[in-house]
């Protein structure tokens, strides 16, 4: 066990996330921020090339998303903030400084709470803060001493925003369960797309391993984990290292090390400088932002209800079970659509129904279609429609099941059912000539329920329905049924 | 103030520029200056004075969140040592920082 009590040893982890903000356009420049799939070096300007004499302005909506961000996880909104150059030289960074926040930032404080292995837990936030992304580079082989790097910036100037995590995190389990509740909170606010593969939420982690009550070890940074898995098993790695070596007496040394998922080890990334020197200065080309309080309660004013709340109210509005709850909400667009389906006068029945629909039927259509999370096969007026349906008694809940892809489709509950002969029954002559036959072929529960036994009126209900191809109202066929029994 | 050779070869790091002896030298001497010529502010009381980065009375330039032609291809690549299929090209880099996070 990593953590457990009794163990001379504690981990202690913050987290540091980028994560790349939903804007159109760059951080200082009007160049399209979505790279994906643009040719390399298709989306850049003097700003973003870094030209001498350009001058970058700041992106409105970026700084809105940073302090959207920053209301949300509880952070205090300074007053007054400035940008800041980062000076070092990198062939990715073509102005030789990145744009950031030194002592300044936009937001400052507040905290994550999130659930890990059953209980709620609550980490600190230092501080969040925007900047800039770099430029890509690709490394392509060559002969000894001919490599060469290739440089796309694209990426140069896409907003990124840094969200510092305090040391509070205690096994790499709650390090990943915390990052999946800020990647959720993200996406709920709509500043990020939070997806960790495409590199537009990225994490590196500060691990020290101490003994339990000692001040905190040496910190070791580690880098290059590109998915949430790869956090998880660099952190376990990263704490069983460590704690060999201070089992053996030696002590940890304060290093970054880079997360190589093909082999499942850290490996040491030291650079020349012991230290980076990165010369901060207040960024002369950017005048400092004062934010008022009346902008603050605007960007407030647009913060949705949050993963957490949204979860305790659907528990207690709706009656539903954690489980049910936790995958309700993992996306927000998924939890409109069950609440636009419940509607606002919904009974806890109808909520039911509609949360079973939706976590069994839509999102295995979901999963089997290959659609990303938060969008689900089907909009909440089609799905209203089919479990208005239903509850109408003209489809049968596996009629319905049935129809579901083809309203995926397009097409509409009753139409689909109907070309698909799925249909109720409505034909009282042809339900009564299948209890009829049903009755004929089945002399022992004939004789079971007249002896008594009424769990065979279940048996009858279902060879009537065979009959029918699941068609007919199961309410109409025990009337009828009933009705036949009585008379003979 | 003089700098020591030290400082000089730090500060070269930084900038990745390789330098020989004698230009070590030339630059403790020439940035020694430099540093003495600025420290001349030292001598102004500015303990009434609030520290600025801004010589310009401008806050909350922002712009709108739209997007802006990027220049052609060919202009941007027009005045690089070299390029190749679209990028630049520059020496190989392998490790180096790495300082917006892993990605």
């Amino acid at each position: 066990m990593e953590s457990g009590g009794g163990d001379r040893f504690e981990m202690v982890i913050g987290l540091e996330v980028h994560a790349q903000l939903l804007t159109h356009s760059k951080m200082y420049c009007g160049c399209a921020a979505r790279y994906a799939d643009a040719a390399p070096n298709s989306h850049v300007c003097a700003v973003c090339a870094g030209l001498p004499g350009a001058l970058p302005v700041m992106n409105r909506a970026a700084v809105e998303f940073c302090i959207l961000t920053g209301l949300a996880l509880g952070a205090e909104i300074p007053g007054f903030c400035k940008l800041d150059r980062k000076n070092y030289v990198y062939p990715d960074l073509p102005k030789g400084y990145q744009i950031s926040q030194y002592d300044l930032p936009l937001c400052i404080g507040g905290a994550l709470e999130f659930a890990s292995e059953g209980a709620p837990k609550r980490a600190g936030i230092t501080r969040v803060h925007i900047e800039e992304d770099t430029g890509r580079l690709v490394h392509r082989a060559g002969a000894p001493g001919d490599e060469v790097s290739l440089v796309d910036l694209n990426r140069s100037g896409v907003p990124l925003m840094e969200i510092v995590g305090e040391p509070d995190l205690r096994s790499p389990a709650e390090a990943a369960d915390y990052l999946v509740a800020l990647r959720q909170t993200l996406r709920y606010v709509g500043a990020s797309t939070g997806n960790m593969e495409e590199g537009a939420f990225r994490c590196d982690a500060n691990v020290s391993v101490r003994e339990r009550g000692a001040p905190l070890g040496a910190k070791v940074e580690v880098k290059n984990m590109n998915s949430f898995r790869a956090v998880e098993r660099a952190l376990r790695f990263e704490e069983e290292r460590q704690r060999a070596v201070l089992a053996e007496g030696g002590s940890i040394a304060q290093e970054t090390r880079g997360w190589v998922e093909a082999s499942g080890v850290t490996v040491s990334q030291r650079t020349k400088e012991q230290a980076h020197d990165y010369r901060y200065f207040p960024e002369p080309d950017l005048p400092p932002l004062t934010i008022s309080a009346e902008m603050v309660a605007e960007i407030r004013d647009r913060l949705p209800e949050l993963p957490g709340a949204r979860r305790d109210r659907f528990a207690s509005r709706y009656g539903l079970d954690a489980k049910e709850i936790e995958t309700l909400t993992a996306e927000r667009e998924v939890a409109d659509v069950f609440e636009a389906v419940v509607g606002p006068d919904g009974t806890a029945e109808a909520a039911r129904r509609a949360a079973n629909w939706i976590v069994n039927d839509v999102m295995g259509l979901q999963r089997a279609r290959g659609l990303p999370p938060e969008q689900l096969p089907i909009n909440a007026a089609q799905l209203r429609d089919l479990l208005d349906a239903v509850a109408a008694g003209e489809l049968s809940a596996r009629a319905a099941k049935e129809v579901l892809p083809r309203i995926a489709d397009g097409e509409l509950p009753r139409a689909a059912a109907g070309r698909l002969n799925l249909l109720a029954l409505d034909d009282e002559e042809v339900v009564r000539s299948a209890v009829t036959d049903a009755l004929a072929a089945s002399p022992s529960a004939v004789a079971d329920f007249r002896a008594g036994k009424k769990a065979a009126m279940g048996r009858l209900i279902g060879e009537t329905m065979k009959r029918t191809g699941g068609r007919a109202k199961p309410e109409q066929v025990r009337m009828l049924l009933e009705e036949a029994l009585t008379e003979s | 103030m003089r700098l020591t050779i030290a400082d000089v070869e730090h500060v070269a790091a930084l900038a990745r520029l390789g330098l020989d002896e004698t230009e070590k030298e030339r630059l403790r001497d020439e940035l020694s200056s430099i540093l003495g010529h600025i420290a001349a502010l030292d001598e102004l009381d500015t303990a009434a004075i609030p520290p600025t980065a801004q010589v310009v009375a401008l806050t909350n330039v922002l712009r709108a969140d739209e997007v802006r032609a990027s220049l052609p291809r060919e202009a941007l690549l027009a005045n690089a040592p070299r390029s190749a299929d679209g990028f630049f090209e520059v020496h190989a880099v392998l490790g180096g920082p790495d300082e917006t996070g892993t990605g």
